[in-house]
């Protein structure tokens, strides 16, 4: 067997059967479902969004073969698989409360998350919203903390949210998650969260310009250099 | 692992409106050497029993509590809420009566544990009655000047199989009461509704509700209503504003903390006991 059979050859394996709506495809194993949606020739002009697993933007449901339950995961995060049944979602509305972060006063409320989403209140703990989330996020645990009124605790389970909404979709109460949850970050952090001394002190040193130099000679820097600066960087641990 | 005191479960309006029901029982119980200990994580209880033979969503919520404390290695998990004492011994019965409901929550709850069926729920006045004697013990100066109107409301009560006491001729509440020196009034409406719910939407049933109640323990002479039921507390503290009687309705607990001369805060009372403890001598 000549070297360019082999290519052929393995090549072939390494090819999957999938479904886009129906209709059969055979794409590259180790696509995402996002790349191998647009090698089957679909184009994305909505729904793709960063590509990077940060913007939420491309939630999809799928089947996979000989299996009951719907999986739910962000297609440019999520490789293919063979035998994938594959549907791309269009962007979903879900009613988000008007409020004004400047105007709302949480101590004006029994329970400020309740008042603007009470659908809240009719989470019966099925916990599906959980099993949704593609950021693994304790989802029903923090729509249980905001029913108690903690929003310090919605907002710590929450923060890892990018609002791809697949929680409000599955949800039997129609619970707004991602939106609750975003009141809830906000309000801790105008209201609740403590003021960062050091943020203010780095702020003041900007202001008196004590990293113009160093910026202005990154500014100036060519850009190979620049990446390896940038890799080579010396990252600290946390704490 | 079994936590050192009582394996509390709070339910949500012990973090909001009736906290003051739960500060209050944390100090007594500590007292009187029965701490509660709040279970580490806990879901609202549905705060409704659902009444239908096949509505097995609305027990999950329920159930899942009763799963945590299983899987913490605990039995017995102890309420203050009247309402989630009912919808959780409800639920709990239900699992260990109904296999075939067992089943089917077990197969829904899927990646979760098991629930085996086998934690019980108890009532803060199950723990108070084994400890008549420490609560006696405890009081700094009895209450003799005060006359109390037990009331009981509905979900201690009914239904009949998990009620914590007889359900038309209740006397728990009251055997507490002596203890603490009080004088107490014959409560012939200590059993009936308080209108519960319909605070939501139908503030003018529960206002009806309120008058009955409030009224028949003013006429008798009551200086105040106790309980334990925080929505029975709302309904009839808050409503009594529709009413021409303006009597304090206190938390037992929140008595009993002053009869052992505990601090205690009393933040979320429509009707302000102040003036009254004060009159009485019971608090300066």
């Amino acid at each position: 067997m000549d070297k360019e059979e082999t290519d052929e050859e393995e090549t072939e394996e390494e090819m999957v059967e999938i479904f886009v709506m129906g209709s059969r495809y055979r794409v590259p194993e180790g696509l995402t479902i996002l790349t191998a949606l647009e090698y089957a020739g679909y184009k994305f002009t909505r729904g793709c969004g960063c590509r990077g697993g940060f913007c939420g933007a491309c939630a999809t449901v799928y089947r996979t073969e000989d299996e009951y339950k719907l999986k739910m995961d962000l297609a440019c995060q999520t490789a293919v698989e063979d035998g994938m049944f594959l549907v791309q979602l269009p962007f979903m509305p879900a009613v988000r409360e008007d409020y004004d972060i400047e105007e709302v006063d949480p101590e004006e409320h029994e329970n400020i998350l309740l008042d603007y989403y009470t659908e809240v209140a009719r989470c019966v703990s099925c916990n599906t919203c959980t099993k949704a989330c593609p950021q693994d996020i304790e989802v029903m645990d923090y729509v249980q903390s905001a029913l108690r009124g903690d929003i310090e605790r919605t907002a710590e389970l929450s923060f890892d949210c990018i609002h791809c909404g697949l929680c409000s979709m599955r949800c039997p109460a129609d619970i707004k998650h991602y939106h609750m949850a975003q009141m809830a970050r906000r309000i801790y952090a105008k209201y609740e969260q403590p003021d960062s001394e050091e943020l203010a002190l780095r702020v003041e040193e900007l202001e008196e310009g004590k990293y113009d130099e160093k910026m202005e000679e990154l500014v100036k820097m060519e850009k190979e250099k620049l990446k390896k600066m940038y890799d080579e960087r010396d990252i600290k641990e946390e704490g | 692992m079994m936590v050192e005191g009582h394996y509390y479960y709070p339910g949500c309006t012990m973090k909001e409106k009736g906290s003051d029901y739960e500060k209050s029982a944390m100090k007594v119980m500590e007292q009187l050497g029965e701490p509660l200990v709040e279970m580490e994580d806990w879901y609202c209880c549905g705060a409704v029993q659902s009444l239908s033979e096949d509505d097995i969503m609305h027990q999950i919520a329920p159930i899942r509590t009763l799963l945590m404390a299983q899987e913490a290695g605990e039995d017995e998990v102890v309420t203050l809420c009247d309402m989630c004492y009912n919808v959780l011994k409800q639920a709990s019965e239900r699992m260990k009566e109904k296999e075939d409901d067992l089943e089917t929550m077990n197969e829904f709850l899927d990646e979760d544990p098991d629930y085996e069926g086998g934690v019980e729920i108890y009532h803060l006045f199950h723990i108070l009655k084994e400890k008549k004697g420490e609560i006696e013990e405890n009081v700094e100066e009895p209450l003799e000047d005060l006359v109390v109107a037990p009331y009981y409301g509905c979900m201690l009560l009914r239904p009949d199989h998990v009620a914590i006491d007889n359900t038309e001729d209740p006397e728990i509440m009251e055997s507490f009461l002596k203890l603490l020196g009080v004088e107490l009034i014959e409560n012939e409406k200590r059993t009936e509704c308080c209108g519960s719910y319909h605070t939501v939407n139908r503030s003018d049933i529960v206002e009806k509700r309120v008058e009955d109640i409030v009224g028949y323990a003013a006429r008798e002479g009551a200086d105040m209503i106790v309980l334990s039921c925080p929505l029975c507390h709302f309904n009839l503290d808050y409503h009594q504003r529709a009413t021409e009687f303006e009597i304090p309705v206190l938390y037992i607990t929140e008595l009993m903390a002053l009869a052992f001369g505990l601090d205690i805060e009393m933040e979320h009372h429509s009707i302000d006991p102040t003036s009254l403890l004060e009159e009485k001598g019971i608090k300066e």
